[in-house]
């Protein structure tokens, strides 16, 4: 059977979120940093999506290849699935806000750099 | 310095998540929770597809927050970006104005795809209770075709107060057929309030399809507003 597929699920959305850690660490540039936040967003959620798969498990909808009879025992779990939608409602908002803000600072400071932020530092 | 701190923190999360990969047993059986949406939503609720029947029905109130999560942000974005009058616009007007306007590839592909766009979107709504898809995801089809045609006719026919009317009656007819939930059936947003149909056809599971569809009008006007917002 080799790797199971959460395991490799897993893997693959931690990489991603530690991507996102390193842009957000690296970069002085904002949109860079709200790039990072995007990739920690989305490992997030492969991640989430990962804890509900069930050993060969399939979609859990129900049609002529999967009955409603045998509808609780062949399926992954619905339940993160759901979850993830709201998740992925939220990410978007935040990075609309972000890239709003980071507008509003290019218009105001002439530059992307948060460098340029000096007097919100501590 | 800097650089080797970075290197720590990001090892260091490197460590827990890699604990955490390798401590994680793939699940074999369903938690009871889940097995009761499997059950009860095809059976009581008559949706094939169980994640809807979760989204719209059991979870709906969650899903008319999110909703109103997606409007909040079309405002703020907006009060964020709006300039004062007298000032020069925030952002360069280089699209419409006197620069080039979309190249000839962008408008004739966009004059293919989009009826595309629009008729999947509207697919992926319609379907929602019976395949994989929704309100959201048909919402976000629909909302990613009207950037298409921001990018192709910048100074095209889309009218801003057309997007909020839109979006507003859409959250209107949404919260009214909660409320009517609430007198005929047996809660806010319950499904019920429809004849079940024939389990698997386009009109069947109750009120879910019609809710499926108000969502899908609305999150696909509020994304649009939110573009919108931030085009001008």
């Amino acid at each position: 059977m080799g790797v199971p597929i959460s395991q490799i699920l897993l893997t693959t959305g931690f990489l991603l979120v530690l991507i996102g850690f390193w842009g957000i660490l690296k970069h002085r540039n904002i949109l860079r940093i709200i790039i990072g936040f995007s990739l920690i967003d989305t490992g997030m959620h492969i991640v989430l999506v990962a804890t509900g798969y069930i050993t060969g498990g399939t979609a859990p909808i129900i049609d002529e290849a999967l009955g409603i009879k045998e509808a609780a025992t062949r399926t992954v779990d619905p339940i993160p699935s759901a979850l993830v939608v709201t998740a992925i409602v939220i990410g978007f908002s935040v990075t609309a806000i972000m890239l709003s803000f980071a507008i509003r600072l290019h218009a105001t400071r002439k530059t992307l750099s948060i460098d340029a932020l000096t007097e919100s530092r501590w | 310095m800097r650089r080797v701190f970075i290197l720590l923190v990001v090892a260091g999360f490197g460590v827990i998540f890699a604990g955490l990969v390798a401590g994680y047993g793939e699940r074999q059986t369903l938690s009871a929770l889940a097995t009761f949406y499997l059950t009860e939503v095809p059976a009581d609720l008559g949706a094939a597809n169980v994640v809807t029947g979760i989204l719209i029905s059991f979870r709906g109130f969650d899903t008319l927050g999110e909703v109103a999560v997606l409007f909040m942000v079309a405002a703020s974005v907006g009060v964020i970006l709006a300039s004062e009058p007298g000032d020069k616009p925030l952002l360069l007007p280089a699209i419409g104005g006197k620069g080039q306007g979309p190249s000839e590839l962008v408008r004739n592909g966009a004059e293919v795809v989009l009826p595309l766009i629009f008729l999947f979107g509207t697919y992926v709504i319609m379907n929602g209770h019976l395949s994989a898809g929704g309100g959201f995801q048909g919402g976000a089809v629909v909302a990613s075709g009207v950037m298409l045609m921001m990018l192709a006719y910048p100074t095209g026919p889309l009218h801003h107060g057309f997007l909020s009317i839109t979006e507003a009656l859409a959250g209107v007819f949404y919260v009214s057929i909660g409320i009517l939930g609430m007198v005929l059936g047996g809660g806010f947003l319950d499904s019920h309030i429809l004849p079940r149909g024939d389990f698997g056809t386009l009109i069947s599971a109750g009120a879910i399809p019609l809710i499926s569809i108000l969502l899908g009008i609305k999150v696909g006007a509020e994304l649009s507003v939110i573009i919108d917002r931030f085009r001008s």
